[in-house]
């Protein structure tokens, strides 16, 4: 899940890192009040789950409440990277003395949560590691023991900072450390970490990324922060009816696993395929023969009839779509009769031929024997493990799609 | 009593049809919740006859011959 | 020979009474596996397919006269995987196969922290466990014994794989040409992982019956520049051939999407499928377009090697 700045600032809030004195608020009016309340030139910024807001004036500054009134009214209606801001917050313009970057992440050769710290904040922390390897300092951490402060002293004495901002940062960089392990995060970005002019040190923006798996146990921060379920784990993209429709499918009944995609695609050839890494090669095999998906599926975890045949269906439903091919690895736990009844149920559901509606089914594996016996009864072609996961990507490409590239 | 849905029939004698117990261990056997125990006997559950996993356990629970699970797609029937 | 697992290893099931832990307790037993008891708190007395249930791992070495099985494969629910698998490393278990999904990355590295102290090794976790083919098998690798052996039947490679499905497949169209399987094992699908390519590679490379290696690879992680910075530095006596899944993932449209596994979302650029071929390719390892190209070239490798 991704957190919002106003809300990651809020994490960091909550962890007893500083931050200035902002305000989120989905209202103009409001942003007027939050200004006059700061007293001061204030900084307006949209509140995006996308980046480049600075770019396309999603950022911008005011002298007067009147004038942070006026920004936020422009901010609101600005549509960034294909996003809607969710409101904007308002924050005290920072008088900055001098900007750091601190950073944790999982580093997954090392399997450790990985500290990152340099005295070059407010940009690419990876373009200053390429740039300015000597302004950078890293140190791996234990997820099963204790933190200790002195691990992130290292890290930022490591990045050349000595004296009393070193004093001041390594407890921010160590609350930054725990709450990251602690809040199940994938990523924990402050930048600008500042030191401002007064001598303070504060978060001016701060970047979180809670893992989904780690959500059932953060329930309680999630619904502090004010998230409702129906946010969901807030993908990158906004689900198509598709998406929505198979995942709707998949909830209904506890038996097996499907997924489908089709943010991206734009074919016509409709894939009810799987199971993970099988869905994987079976797609690009389709791809590499001149094939345009209509979508991308999985099967997997042995499903019921319902359920493959609700997949099928949603596939077929798609528009432009007329045709199917039902292809997996060899299963040894999903049944290939089970999925065969799903599929042809799916096509005499919607009033269509399964010989014609399935141009390949290559499902070997459990219960073959059976699934054949059905496929031959509807005069579905269909093959086993002696034709490869990439000549029966080909036929289906050729049947639906008339040629194979070569 | 038979029922058939696309895939599969379900076939079930008068005599265990019309016997509450026998009703109830079927409804207890059956994974996919194709029988439901009733205070007169067994209904057949309609919408989940095509999710038999052909297991046997109904036919291994009755009677012999009074269950029978019709493959609709090769005409076999179980038990054979 | 084999890699991790023998004839002889004997294993619990943790989480043995779940509907799909009973299932893979028959295919092990069936295929010839050792399973000496199963663990699910609160169910001790209970028997599964003939193995006694007891409610601590404890037990189990108890009820085995104080003898500490090999292995263990834990099919928990991912909130108590992380106890139970420390259990079994504080029992003293040296192989333990993760089956479980959707751990949180914070458990997966503690486990593997805990487990490099007690010098044992996890396999997983989202995996499938490993065969060892007509020998053994840990897990629900290859589905029932009947189709374990339909897929693998022993013979001169080693496979790798990120996807327990895509294991069977490469392993089965390694048995149709004749090559056959040395040890399979399903290495799981997560971004931390207990056991990677890299890591496994000295066990292969100490398996005098393993000929050559063919890997399953998938976008995300950095798991394929640490193999190919392994063979750079060890001079192995395998030849490996790696075949890549999910190029389309490199498409603009998919930035930032996940598909299939876990560990597949792409954190930066190093970790997509085009950066990751040319690192293989740059390491001497060939990634192959299609899985039925992969045994002619381990048979045209494995006679290179001989002849040098």
């Amino acid at each position: 899940m991704r957190f919002f700045e106003y809300e990651a600032r809020e994490i960091v809030k909550r962890a007893g890192i500083p931050v200035t004195d902002y305000g989120f608020t989905t209202d103009a009016a409001e942003a007027k009040t939050i200004a006059e309340r700061i007293g001061g030139p204030t900084v307006i910024k949209s509140q995006v789950l996308t980046g480049g807001r600075m770019k396309a004036g999603g950022v911008k500054f005011a002298d007067t409440p009147d004038e942070a009134r006026q920004h936020a009214e422009d901010i609101l209606q600005l549509e960034i990277n294909g996003h809607w801001p969710r409101g904007v917050l308002v924050d005290p313009k920072a008088e900055v003395k001098q900007e750091y970057y601190a950073g944790v992440v999982w580093d997954g050769t090392a399997k450790k949560p990985l500290m990152l710290f340099s005295d070059m904040g407010g940009i690419d922390i990876e373009q200053v590691a390429e740039d300015h390897p000597d302004h950078v300092g890293r140190g791996h951490f234990s997820a099963l023991e204790p933190f200790h402060d002195f691990q992130a002293k290292q890290v930022i004495a490591a990045a050349g900072v000595t004296g009393k901002p070193l004093q001041r940062l390594t407890p921010v960089l160590a609350r930054l450390a725990r709450l990251f392990l602690e809040g199940d995060m994938l990523l924990a970005e402050i930048n600008p970490l500042a030191e401002l002019t007064d001598g303070s040190f504060v978060a001016l923006d701060a970047h979180m990324e809670m893992e989904d798996e780690g959500m059932p146990r953060q329930k309680a921060l999630i619904k502090a922060l004010g998230i409702g379920a129906e946010e969901g784990t807030r993908e990158g993209h906004t689900p198509t009816p598709f998406e929505e429709a198979v995942k709707a499918i998949d909830a209904a009944d506890h038996r097996g696993v499907i997924q489908g995609k089709d943010t991206g695609f734009h074919g016509n050839i409709g894939l009810v395929i799987g199971a993970g890494g099988g869905s994987l090669t079976l797609t690009d095999a389709v791809r590499q023969q001149g094939g345009k998906p209509a979508n991308y599926s999985e099967i997997g975890g042995n499903p019921s009839v319902a359920k493959a045949c609700g997949l099928a269906k949603e596939v077929l439903q798609k528009d432009g779509v007329e045709k199917i091919a039902v292809m997996m690895s060899i299963v040894s736990n999903t049944r290939v009769d089970i999925v065969a009844r799903g599929v042809i149920k799916a096509c005499l559901e919607l009033g269509k031929d399964p010989g014609e509606t399935i141009a390949i089914f290559r499902i070997p594996g459990a219960w073959e024997d059976e699934g054949f016996k059905i496929l031959d009864k509807y005069g579905i072609e269909y093959c086993d493990r002696s034709v490869s996961l990439w000549d029966a990507a080909g036929r289906a490409v050729a049947k639906i799609q008339g040629e194979v590239a070569a | 009593m038979k029922k058939d849905a696309i895939f599969i029939g379900v076939e079930v004698d008068d005599r265990v049809a019309s016997d509450a117990a026998m009703g109830a261990k079927l409804d207890e056997v059956c994974p996919v919740n194709i029988f439901k125990g009733t205070e007169s006997g067994v209904d057949i559950v309609e919408e989940n006859i095509d999710e038999c996993v052909l297991c046997g356990l109904c036919i291994d629970a009755a009677p012999a011959g009074t269950v029978k699970i019709h493959k609709l797609y090769s005409g076999e029937v179980l038990p054979a | 020979m084999s890699i991790l697992i023998d004839e002889n290893t004997t294993f619990i099931i943790q989480g043995i009474t779940g509907r799909e832990a009973v299932n893979l307790t028959r295919e092990c037993l069936d295929y010839g596996s050792k399973i000496v008891g199963g663990v699910t708190p609160g169910r001790k007395g209970r028997e599964v397919h003939g193995v006694p249930v007891f409610d601590t791992v404890e037990q189990v070495v108890e009820h085995n006269g104080g003898v500490v099985p090999d292995g263990s494969v834990v099919t928990v629910p991912p909130a108590g995987t992380k106890d139970a698998v420390i259990e079994a490393l504080d029992a003293g278990i040296k192989t333990i196969v993760i089956v479980t999904e959707r751990i949180p990355r914070r458990d997966v590295a503690a486990m593997v922290e805990f487990a490099d102290q007690q010098g044992a090794r996890i396999i997983g976790p989202n995996c499938l466990g490993l065969i060892v083919p007509g020998v053994a098998k840990m897990g629900g690798i290859g589905g029932p014994a009947k189709n374990a052996e339909q897929a693998y039947q022993p013979g001169s490679v080693g496979v790798m794989s990120r996807s327990g499905g895509m294991t069977t497949e490469i392993s089965s169209t390694l048995t149709a040409a004749g090559l056959g399987v040395s040890t399979a094992v399903s290495i799981g699908g997560d971004a931390i992982i207990g056991s990677t390519y890299a890591e496994l590679m000295p066990y292969f490379e100490a398996d005098p019956q393993t000929e050559a290696i063919v890997i399953y690879t998938e976008p995300g992680g950095r798991m394929e520049a640490q193999l190919s910075a392994w063979v750079k530095e060890n001079n192995s006596r395998l030849p490996i051939i790696a075949f890549m899944a999910g190029k389309f993932m490199d498409d603009e449209e998919m930035q930032g999407m996940s598909f299939g596994h876990a560990g597949t979302i792409v954190e930066g650029k190093e970790d997509s499928a085009t950066e990751k071929i040319a690192r293989l390719q740059e390491a001497g390892i060939p990634v192959v377009e299609r899985i039925d190209e992969i045994p002619d070239l381990v048979k045209a490798k494995i006679a290179e090697r001989s002849a040098a």
